[in-house]
């Protein structure tokens, strides 16, 4: 359930300054928005979202933030790591309908390996890839066929992928929308979708200790819903229900932060 | 359920969730009594905030469960804010659970918790896993044991459960000690020492190498500890250690235990843990005509 296997990285590339992507050998078995928790000796043990899943690879794309994807950044082909999980819920999948993915910097991550899958139920996937600037913008390569969206104008249209889904979705007119980046623009991608009466999924991010639902540290008030397990994918609806949801979390020793 | 009374509060059943799983704060308290536990062990507390280990913090294989989180928690004042919100809307017995380091701090941070709504006041004298902090677990100790009761029970007019380790040489000296000095009731046992390694990449796997092990491993030590302890105190006990399925529960009651602490079982069972072990405990008495849970308490001596 929790036990940690080794598995050793085939190749990491440069997705922008700030990002990278690691390929892992072996067969992870999961599904869409769910995460892994990566271990390295001695410095740490994070939660990462898969971006990539094959029969026999697995990546996660990784921001760097601080201690851990520093040391993670160090690791080269040939090295090994040691991965838990896959953990918690996933998206749900269609068929052979139009949706529509809304991704803001490392959120794009889990929606790789999403709309790969949705691709391949013959789906009419929009992409809406949004940051801050074009260092921050993961998968440009990969998904040529996004609509692009950077704060700064170094990439796409100038302002917020939000911007572009309001402006879009009445006539797009998608089964789904599936989103994961910062709260903030999660909050509005919920409410554009609520206001058109589209169904929605989201990922969150909370401070995880376990990953597997026994530590309760990332639990949402007022429900104490646990995001590794109930959670990270969630939907919209749901979102309603858990006042905390854009407006704090809580931190490593469980103190609230506000957003 | 049927209920059960514990130092003259009521129960909904013989499960309290023990301290430190699912117990950070009162939104997973509501959901966890939610899901069928009768009491709810707040996580462990300090009077400043902490931040824990490095992950992993925690593991575990069929057999056992094993952590070293470190205490992290959010430091007493954040918990009494648990507190108050949790009381808006629920009634459902609360133990606070406080931890320091030396016994005047004891004392200090049992009595800004006892200030809150909770109703019962834990002291965790027993965690493992903060040594190189703290040195020795004063429950190793029936001096020190002795000393912390005291102070706290200058402090604190609400009940008090002294938390004991099953790693103590003479836990029945710890146990009465804890009596002598004014405890209401013992709660034993708490993690165990230990490791995990990972061979292949030949590492600890707990970033603070020792853990406190818990989960179905560790139930015959608690057994025999909840046992001895019953022979030889007054007090009422929560019998913890390893209780994951209905049976586990029944044989803690019959060792002397008056409620039974539940930790672990919701890795091993999954949050369901609390809902599944009280209905095999009915259907067990269904079975073997025991009418309440009382009737269970000590049962195997004889
Ligand atoms: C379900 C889930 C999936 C994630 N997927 C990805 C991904 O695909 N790619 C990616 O780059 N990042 C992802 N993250 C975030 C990633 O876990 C953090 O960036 C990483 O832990 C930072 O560690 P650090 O030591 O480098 O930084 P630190 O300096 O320790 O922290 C920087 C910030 O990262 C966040 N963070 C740190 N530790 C944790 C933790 N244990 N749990 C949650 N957040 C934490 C906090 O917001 C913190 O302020 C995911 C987080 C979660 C919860
Ligand atoms: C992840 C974890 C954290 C714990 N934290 C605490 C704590 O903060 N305070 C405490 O008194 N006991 C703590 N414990 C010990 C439990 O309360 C309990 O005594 C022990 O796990 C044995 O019961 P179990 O086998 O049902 O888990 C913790 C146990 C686990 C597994």
């Amino acid at each position: 359930m929790s036990e940690i296997k080794v598995y050793k990285i085939r190749k990491v590339k440069d997705e922008t300054p700030f990002m990278k992507t690691f390929t892992f050998v072996g067969d992870l078995g999961a599904k869409p928005g769910q995460f892994v928790m990566v271990w390295i000796p001695g410095v740490d043990q994070k939660p990462f979202g898969i971006s990539r899943q094959t029969k026999n690879e697995f990546d996660v794309s990784v921001l760097v933030r601080g201690k851990f994807t520093k040391a993670m950044f160090k690791l080269e082909a040939g090295d090994k790591c040691g991965i838990s999980g896959p953990f918690g819920t996933s998206f749900s999948l269609v068929k052979n309908k139009k949706v529509a993915v809304v991704g803001g910097g490392c959120g794009m991550a889990p929606l790789g390996f999403l709309i790969d899958e949705l691709k391949k139920n013959k789906c009419k996937v929009t992409i809406y890839n949004g940051a801050r600037s074009i260092d921050n913008v993961m998968f440009v390569n990969r998904f040529k066929d996004s609509q692009f969206c950077t704060g700064d104008a170094t990439l796409g249209h100038e302002g917020y992928a939000t911007d572009l889904l309001e402006g879009q979705i009445g006539k797009l007119n998608p089964v789904m929308v599936y989103s994961c980046g910062p709260e903030m623009m999660m909050q509005v991608v919920c409410e554009i979708c609520s206001e058109n009466k589209v169904p929605c999924e989201v990922s969150m991010e909370r401070y995880m200790k376990c990953g597997f639902g026994v530590c309760g540290q990332c639990v949402m008030d007022p429900l104490g819903i646990r995001m590794c397990t109930e959670g990270p994918v969630i939907s919209c609806e749901l979102t309603k229900k858990l006042a905390e949801f854009g407006n704090y979390y809580r931190d490593k020793s469980g103190k609230k932060v506000n957003f | 359920m049927t209920t059960v009374k514990f130092l003259n509060k009521q129960f909904n059943g013989p499960l309290v969730l023990a301290s430190g799983v699912l117990g950070v704060n009162a939104s997973s308290w509501g959901n966890v009594n939610k899901h069928g536990a009768g009491g709810i062990t707040i996580k462990s507390c300090s009077l400043q905030p902490r931040e824990g280990h490095p992950n992993p913090t925690m593991t575990g294989t069929k057999h056992y469960f094993i952590n070293a989180v470190g205490l992290s928690n959010p430091g007493v004042e954040e918990v009494v804010k648990e507190v108050e919100v949790f009381r808006k809307t629920n009634k459902t017995p609360l133990i606070g659970s406080v931890f320091a380091g030396c016994v005047e701090d004891f004392g200090k941070c049992a009595k800004a918790l006892a200030e809150s709504a909770v109703d019962f006041i834990e002291i965790d004298i027993s965690c493992p896993n903060v040594k190189h902090e703290f040195g020795e677990p004063y429950a190793f100790s029936p001096d020190a044991t002795k000393k912390i009761t005291a102070e706290v029970r200058k402090q604190v007019k609400k009940p008090i459960i002294i938390k004991l380790s099953a790693d103590a040489p003479d836990i029945v000296a710890v146990g009465k000690a804890a009596e002598k000095a004014g405890a209401d009731a013992l709660c034993a046992i708490n993690t165990m020492s230990g490791m995990a390694i990972n061979a292949e990449m030949a590492a600890p796997v707990l970033s603070n190498v020792q853990g406190g092990v818990s989960g179905p491993a560790i139930k015959p030590m608690a057994l025999k500890a909840v046992w001895d302890l019953y022979e030889n105190v007054k007090i009422p006990i929560i019998g913890t250690g390893g209780v994951t399925y209905g049976v586990d529960a029944i044989e803690m009651l019959m060792a002397g235990a008056s409620l039974v602490g539940v930790g672990s079982a919701v890795y091993f069972r999954k949050i369901d843990a609390f809902k599944l072990i009280n209905e095999e405990i009915e259907d067990f008495m269904k079975k073997n005509n025991y009418k309440t849970i009382k009737s269970m308490i000590g049962a195997a001596h004889k």
